[in-house]
């Protein structure tokens, strides 16, 4: 059997007398979108940092491929984007490229780095250096860095931070396509809108502890039924979608005339504020 | 192997890129115009004085201008190497730029380990052209020789890489200031041991001499740069030779053959307590 592309079992992680992850479950399937999302200090770059190996766990254990997380087998199998990277000014993008082909051993070559180039939007721009380009075309090239040498674990951290709307988009078709080669990705990102369209999953942590997790469709609770009538919208907060026909029957009945009709949901953002905020009190 | 060999042709690159070395070559050269200057005036000052004294005063001038040129080469080796490696570790993943390649499979150890060896081939490098230069200047200014050129210049080669080591250990663990701070400290006590040495030797306070030579163990540069002062005036004779051993660019002492042995020892304990701190470090 395929072992999960990432696996975290009772993770934690205490800095001093701060707790920043406390017995976190995780795992992320070959193929599988995982959002994960929090409050500011909630643990999730910690997480991301254990799974790649830039942090050392307190307790717990985290896999990558089934190879300890950290050890040399699991980083060449993770392509991570930091939230606060950099990269040096004086390089260009494919000095850079080229620098990260050799550290993960990476024989794709010009090929390869032409193809990250257009993958993420910057065909063309292989010779510019990065103090001539802009925050986001840095975390695009962030991005196209994360993916040398075919990962089987993606890591991204807030990666659509400084990215402009065709650049988002961009990086959700990227996301799919990932999907698509069986990569599992792990997206931390504050943008729920961006997690809503393309995570198969999404887990909240706050505190260090996850607090709810699932499908977002899942996590999005209904919120009843808008009908426009002669006499104004009306709003029926416990109706369903299968009462719609019942609904717009009983009204023509009464002789009113109904307009348009408008099956309400609940967005992720409800669904994070109930997990987060109403746990906060 | 060849991943340290990356990591330091990277950091090569960025010296060079960053017009470092550039700026190092340019003004370098000025040092060496300056030097050339002095020398060639002080020699010709030799031979239109008319002074009868009973001193070889080409070697008097020879070994001390030669003296000089090796303290400065020590000094700006040790702050090129300084520059090099201060935030290598900490500066670095303040600013974003070392998590990119940490994450990847190249160990932590293999990073440092090419910081070290592009930082040591450009210092040690550095001193020994510098010095040389200095010494084929003195030999055209004033036909002096030095009694040995190789113990000198590796002295000064091995000694700048030993404070590439300290500067690579205090990044893990030290602001790039704090850092930087750090390793001057320590390089300008390990120069004040040798002048206690000297001292000690002038007026025979063996305390002295002892604390001077303790010191010497302990940061083994100094104990290199001695040994090269030493070195380069063992031959001048006579009261030339007192005065230059003597004076402030003058080897107190010939220390221990040992003393080379210890040096790659101490430097490799030196990196493998920065690799400890740095695979240790949370990122």
């Amino acid at each position: 059997m395929t072992p999960p592309a990432l696996s975290a079992r009772a993770l934690s992680k205490r800095y001093g007398k701060t707790t920043a992850l406390d017995a976190v479950d995780l795992e992320v399937g070959a193929g599988e979108l995982v959002g994960l999302l929090g409050p500011n200090g909630a643990g999730k770059s910690t997480l991301v940092k254990i799974a790649c190996g830039l942090v050392r766990p307190t307790g717990g254990e985290a896999h990558v491929g089934g190879a300890p997380a950290g050890s040399r087998e699991a980083r060449a199998a993770t392509g991570y984007l930091a939230e606060l990277f950099r990269f040096p000014a004086w390089a260009s993008a494919d000095e850079v490229l080229k620098l990260h082909q050799r550290l993960a051993r990476s024989d794709g070559g010009a090929a390869e780095r032409e193809a990250l180039l257009a993958r993420v939007g910057l065909s063309g721009e292989g010779g510019r250096r990065m103090a001539t380009m802009s925050k986001g075309m840095q975390q695009r090239l962030g991005i196209g860095q994360a993916l040398i040498g075919d990962p089987r674990l993606v890591l991204l951290d807030e990666p659509t931070s400084a990215l402009d709307p065709g650049g988002r988009r961009t990086v959700r078709d990227l996301l799919v396509g990932l999907r698509e080669q069986g990569v599992g990705v792990l997206l931390n990102s504050h943008l729920l809108s961006e997690i809503e369209l393309v995570c198969d999953r999404v887990v909240i942590i706050d505190g260090g502890r996850v607090v709810t997790e699932g499908r977002p469709e899942d996590l999005t609770a209904p919120g009843g039924v808008e009908v426009e009538t002669s006499a104004g919208v009306r709003r029926l907060p416990d109706a369903r979608r299968e009462d719609v026909p019942r609904i717009v029957r009983e009204l023509v009945a009464a002789g009113d005339e109904v307009y348009g009709v408008r099956v309400v949901t609940g967005t992720l953002e409800d669904a994070y504020l109930a997990a987060v905020v109403g746990r906060d009190g | 192997m060849s991943d340290a060999l990356t990591i330091a042709g990277y950091a090569l690159r960025e010296a060079v890129r960053r017009r470092v070395l550039l700026v190092v070559a340019l003004l370098t050269a000025v040092f060496l115009g300056l030097f050339a200057l002095g020398a060639f005036e002080a020699f010709d000052s030799l031979e239109q004085s008319s002074a009868d004294v009973p001193i070889d005063e080409q070697a008097l001038t020879g070994g001390t201008l030669l003296g000089l040129a090796m303290f400065v080469a020590l000094f700006l080796g040790v702050v090129l190497a300084v520059f090099l490696t201060l935030d290598a570790v900490r500066g670095d993943a303040e600013r974003g730029l070392l998590q990119p390649l940490v994450v990847r499979p190249v160990g932590r150890t293999t990073l440092l380990a090419g910081r070290l060896l592009a930082a040591s081939a450009v210092c040690a490098s550095y001193v020994v052209i510098v010095f040389l230069a200095a010494a084929v200047i003195t030999q055209a200014a004033g036909d002096f020789t030095p009694s040995s050129l190789f113990v000198p210049a590796a002295g000064l080669a091995l000694g700048v890489v030993t404070v590439v080591a300290v500067s690579l250990l205090g990044s893990t663990v030290l602001s790039t200031t704090a850092n930087g701070i750090a390793v001057f400290m320590v390089f300008a006590t390990g120069l004040a041991g040798g002048l206690l040495g000297q001292i000690g030797e002038g007026l025979q306070v063996e305390a002295l001499e002892q604390a001077s030579s303790i010191m010497s163990w302990i940061v083994p540069f100094e104990a290199l740069y001695q040994n090269g002062l030493h070195a380069l005036t063992a031959d001048i004779g006579g009261a030339a030779g007192v005065i230059v051993q003597l004076g402030p660019f003058g080897g107190a002492s010939d220390v221990s053959a040992g003393i080379w042995l210890w040096a790659v020892a101490w430097s490799a304990a030196v990196l493998a307590l920065a690799a400890l701190a740095f695979k240790r470090r949370d990122l």
